[in-house]
């Protein structure tokens, strides 16, 4: 699966189909500190992403 | 499957601090519900009243700025165009456009234009540029709501931003700050209006989600200045804790309002006087915002001098 990190405008590769809360564990990431994003729609912690998805993951977090 | 809590259809997002998941229509209605109980909780404003809201382009502050529109409260944006580069074109873009398309009347006042972008405060003040941005979204805030009337100012300040601003004043007991830390901030000068934060029970997450089902266009990227910031820093232990403990953030700053903030009341500030050059609150002869200028007018001046004498010769 391809995985696009926002606002890094980075892209990462992940194999094989996952859970939402596999793949942010994986990332390092705190639920509730992203919106994971398929499509036009979000994606729940326990849904499973296919091998051959593309998924935004969007930090949420601002400070400053 | 997770099912939405209000309807059993599929849910698309989690709320954990309150145990709950929702579908989209019925995200909305809670996100939209929890604010109007907010409001009218804290006694905020009422339909009567003209509110001043301070938008940045980001997702809490247009998110506030939408969720208020569709209650139906006669509001006004109030935009500061920072001049910190790309993203303060970004930021202000963004702004306008919602404003043009829901036909709703945005005020923008460009710190460039003025002479004072943050970039300028920062480097001739020597101070962060955090804290000049502060100081001057302030006195802009203050200033403009009283020049055109508006009794209420509304800030998009979530419960993250909240539960970091909380924890960082009991790190280092900023007892003046907790007196005045809430929802409400009424007014101790004649030119202040009531200070309000809507969006103070609802977390980063759900401010997000509610951009994003709303087709709300923010600016994603962060204000370049905020790279490692302090609060920062309290969000990330206190996201530590949410993540074992759902509800902590909530919890910390509701029994802060409701048992721990009286006991700093006699630590309050007390009344301002007024800054004997732009007649806004202060708490000196000048207010704060005066001070950086001068500061600022003081250096640019000595910067000056050298150089147009070495070209004038």
């Amino acid at each position: 699966m391809l995985i696009t990190l926002l606002p890094q405008r980075k892209q990462i590769e992940i194999e094989g189909r996952r859970r939402v809360a596999d793949i942010l564990c994986q990332l390092g990431l705190l639920p509730g500190t992203v919106m994971v994003i398929r499509g036009d729609t979000l994606v729940t912690d326990e849904e499973v992403v296919e091998a051959n998805d593309a998924i935004e993951i969007r930090t949420v977090i601002s400070g400053g | 499957m997770m099912k939405c809590k209000r309807c059993r259809s599929k849910a698309e997002v989690q709320v954990r601090h309150h145990n709950a998941a929702f579908c989209r229509p019925c995200f909305l209605f809670f996100f939209q519900r929890q604010v109007q109980r907010s409001i009218e909780k804290h006694r905020m404003f009422t339909a009567q009243d003209d509110i001043l809201v301070a938008v940045s382009g980001g997702k809490d502050s247009l998110a506030l700025w939408d969720v208020l529109i569709e209650l139906g409260y006669r509001t006004v944006g109030l935009h500061l165009a920072l001049g910190i580069g790309e993203y303060s074109r970004i930021s202000t873009a963004k702004t306008v456009d919602f404003a043009l398309r829901r036909d709703v009347r945005l005020i923008t006042i460009d710190l460039g234009a003025d002479g004072v972008a943050i970039p300028t405060l920062a480097r001739f003040t020597n101070r962060p540029a955090c804290a000049a941005c502060g100081t001057t979204k302030r006195h802009h805030f203050d200033r403009v709501a009283f020049e055109n009337g508006f009794t209420v100012l509304a800030t998009g300040h979530n419960l993250d931003d909240e539960a970091a601003r909380l924890l960082g004043n009991v790190m280092h007991w900023q007892v003046h700050h907790l007196a005045k830390q809430g929802p409400v901030l009424e007014p101790v000068h004649e030119r202040f209006a009531r200070k309000v934060k809507p969006l103070y029970r609802i977390s980063e997450y759900e401010t997000a989600v509610y951009a994003f089902f709303r087709g709300i266009d923010y600016i994603i990227d962060e204000c370049p200045n905020s790279e490692g910031a302090t609060q920062l820093a309290y969000k990330d232990v206190l996201n530590r804790l949410e993540a074992v403990m759902p509800g902590t953030k909530l919890t910390f700053v509701q029994d802060f309002l409701k048992s721990g903030r009286h006991a700093f009341s006699a630590s309050s500030d007390g009344a301002p006087q007024s800054c004997e050059v732009c007649g806004m609150p202060s708490f000196g002869t000048l207010c704060s915002y005066c001070r950086l200028r001068r500061e600022v007018e003081r250096r640019q001046a000595t910067w000056k001098t050298p150089r147009a004498a070495s070209g004038g010769g």
